[in-house]
């Protein structure tokens, strides 16, 4: 819908439109089921990162003080990207699987339910 | 009871006094409660503050306007006239 | 010659107001009032417009100037003995932090409005009711920067409130909110602040600060409270008359009004939520509980009042259910929020003591013990081995309130709400179902929102790192963080002479 304005044809300004971000794009990644983390985090990135290096590097220096992820098995991990079941390539880049600007990528580790089982 | 219910606060100092105890002497109704620094007072329908009644508790001339000074909170429709400072609810 | 006779009240309201307006006799109405119809809202008769106090300007100035009088007096009273050192302990200061520089700044928004919104109405009553709502709303800012400026000496992150609020990540929830209705049409102005916010919310702000201030010790600021209570009264019953007017002028109005109750009602309920945050946790003596406020402040006085408001077609703000279902959450998602990432916060934060978190415990039975207790212990213990938690990462924030989406499902308190729209060849992020339906109403609003986290990255905050951006709006390095690590815990045990050998540094 439109806003009504005292004016005609208001438009707004992007303010977080891609090219502002020198080369990167936003990424948000959360981990469900641990909110010792209260919020997923944001990320400048850019697009040609691979994401075995998201995987490998960003992860870790996000959340490893969690004591849940040594026992991660990423063999069981799953991924939502923006709500929707996501089967990421760890070979190809962020902006090749389809994780756009401002995207939300969710990380789900079953059996892993923080600490006390209570999502934390 | 079916009438709607109104109320005024106003601040627990010697200037609300004389205000205070006119609202209890002219309204039969109204129930007063103290709360930390407030006095809540509920009545009714209709609660009234009149200018001779606070007049006569001070000894000088008083203008109900002059309850802005020690107002804290009020419920209801303002009624106001150079005699009276009333709130009311149909 | 004889002497004039007085007039009455009703008499010199009409000659000193309505009878100095002016009739356009060289310019058209449209052209002096250009903002009055862009809204869609229809007005036939301003003359129906009734002042519930008649003041004229006369008795404003001299209500206003006796108010001032008495509350310097006890200004001065509270430097001249000291009078910060009463306070129920250090940690209390740190809610008057967030006043300072999340209201305040407000208040002088709302004077700024007030000042549009007088200009902008084509009736003579509504010029002067927001006029006089304006040199109010002045007089609070001022009034709680003379307040708290006692503080400033003693106390840590209460030196720059202006520039913090343009800046800091939080302070963008309180700034958002009221740049929406200030950068809104005079009706939707009126209806967000007068309405939604001093009349239908107004008591959980006041109340918890000004409750707060007198059962914590806070002299300066009950003195401020009470001042500026009965500038409120007037606040209030102009917020309830202009809702009636509107809806009494024409049919056409009510759909626009009850989509803007329902968007404010939404937005300010968010930015209470950092209200209730302090109410729970920061205030030593505690009042009530938020649950217990929202209970009495909003579920049953809110529901008397759109009682009353049914008979116009007004409804319930949309989304207001899920306020109830949240009410047992909310408050330690956030304290936990701030506590995380306290090391890039302008105030202090910590582990409620055992007596506290049992004061918890007893006020929310349904969800403290079970999802939130353990999440103290677990921190409380790192913190004693040395290692308190920071999370030392940036937020994803909600587009339209901008606070970081931690909301969970009511249903489902482990998992967070995640709500999105794409509009153009983006993507935007919300917490709520009633945030991203403000957006999607008015989306090209939205989308010029400048959100702390996204504004970092595009270096227009100081720098890449955090030091950097903490030094862009002016936090200084004892201003957050840890309480117990703090100089104002220090000072403070030295002042009081509390001093503790085995103090953390």
């Amino acid at each position: 819908m439109a806003v009504q304005a005292a004016y005609e044809d208001y438009t707004g300004q992007v303010a977080d439109a891609v090219d502002k971000f020198h080369g990167n794009q936003v990424v948000y990644i959360g981990w469900d089921q641990h909110m010792m983390f209260p919020f997923a985090a944001a990320f400048p990135l850019p697009p040609d990162m691979p994401f075995a290096a998201l995987v490998k590097d960003l992860l870790p220096s996000v959340y490893a003080v969690h004591p849940d992820f040594a026992s991660i098995d990423w063999s069981r991990a799953s991924w939502l990207l923006d709500g929707e079941p996501f089967a990421p390539d760890p070979g190809k880049s962020i902006g090749a699987n389809g994780i756009g600007h401002k995207s939300l990528l969710r990380l789900v580790t079953p059996g892993l339910n923080g600490i006390g089982d209570i999502g934390f | 009871m079916n009438e709607k219910m109104v109320f005024l606060a106003l601040q627990d100092n010697e200037d609300a006094r004389p205000i205070r105890e006119s609202i209890e002497a002219d309204n039969p109704l109204a129930v007063i409660t103290q709360y930390p620094g407030v006095y809540k007072i509920d009545a009714p329908g209709r609660l009234v503050v009149n200018r001779a009644s606070v007049e006569a508790r001070i000894g000088r001339a008083w203008n109900p306007q002059d309850i802005h000074l020690t107002l804290v909170s009020l419920s209801g429709n303002i009624d106001e006239t150079d005699d009276y400072f009333a709130l009311e609810r149909k | 010659m004889a002497q004039a006779k007085k007039m009455s009240l009703k008499e010199k309201y009409t000659v000193m107001t309505g009878d100095l307006a002016w009739d356009m006799s060289y310019q058209s109405e449209k052209e002096v009032f250009p903002l009055s119809d862009f809204e869609g809202i229809k007005i036939e008769d301003w003359s129906k417009w009734e002042d519930p106090f008649r003041l004229t300007m006369d008795a404003y100035w001299k209500y206003q100037g006796e108010k001032e009088r008495k509350l310097y007096a006890v200004i001065d009273a509270f430097a001249q003995n000291n009078a910060h050192l009463g306070v129920s302990d250090a940690r209390y200061i740190n809610s008057l932090k967030i006043f300072l520089t999340a209201v305040t700044p407000l208040e002088y928004g709302a004077h700024r409005g007030f000042a549009m919104a007088g200009r902008a109405f084509p009736g003579v009553g509504a010029q002067v009711a927001s006029q006089m709502q304006s040199i109010d709303e002045l007089r609070h800012a001022q009034t709680q920067l003379h307040t708290i400026s006692q503080y400033n000496k003693y106390f840590d992150g209460l030196h720059d409130p202006f520039h913090m609020f343009d800046r800091a990540w939080y302070l963008s929830v309180p700034k958002s909110y009221f740049e929406d209705a200030l950068s809104a049409g005079p009706f939707e102005f009126v209806t967000a602040i007068s309405f939604s916010f001093e009349y239908v919310l107004t008591n959980l702000l006041f109340m918890p600060f000004m409750s707060g201030a007198a059962y914590n010790g806070d002299m300066a600021t009950v003195n401020f409270g009470f001042s500026a209570q009965s500038d409120e009264s007037r606040h209030m019953t102009l917020g309830l008359e202009v809702i009636k007017f509107i809806l009494e002028q024409h049919p056409d109005n009510l759909p626009i009004v009850q989509r803007w109750i329902d968007k404010y009602f939404w937005r300010g309920y968010r930015l209470l939520g950092i209200v209730g945050m302090m109410m729970d946790y920061m205030h030593p003596k505690r009042v009530m509980s938020w649950k217990e406020g929202w209970e009495m402040y909003f579920e049953q006085n809110g529901k008397a009042l759109f009682d009353d408001l049914a008979r116009y077609g007004i409804t319930m703000p949309k989304f207001w259910e899920h306020s109830v279902e949240e009410k047992e959450h909310i408050t330690h998602q956030l304290w936990l929020t701030f506590y995380s990432v306290g090391n890039a916060a302008g105030f202090h934060t910590w582990i409620p003591e055992d007596a506290e978190l049992d004061w918890l415990s007893e006020k929310y039975p349904n969800t403290f013990d079970k999802y939130y207790r353990p999440r103290f212990e677990y921190l409380r213990e790192q913190e004693q081995a040395g290692k308190r938690f920071y999370a030392g990462m940036l937020p994803q924030l909600c587009q339209v309130c901008q606070i970081p989406m931690v909301y969970t499902d009511p249903e489902k308190p482990t998992e967070r709400v995640y709500r999105h729209s794409i509009h153009g060849a983006d993507k935007y992020h919300f917490c709520s179902d009633g945030c991203k339906s403000v957006f999607d109403h008015e989306p090209e609003k939205y989308v010029q929102a400048w959100m702390p986290p996204h504004q970092i990255f595009q270096g227009n905050c100081g720098g890449p790192t955090i030091p950097d951006v903490l030094k862009y709006y002016h936090f200084g390095e004892h201003d957050g963080g840890e309480f117990l690590h703090s100089r104002d815990a220090s000072n403070w045990n030295l002042w009081k002479g509390l001093a503790k050998d085995d103090e953390a540094a």
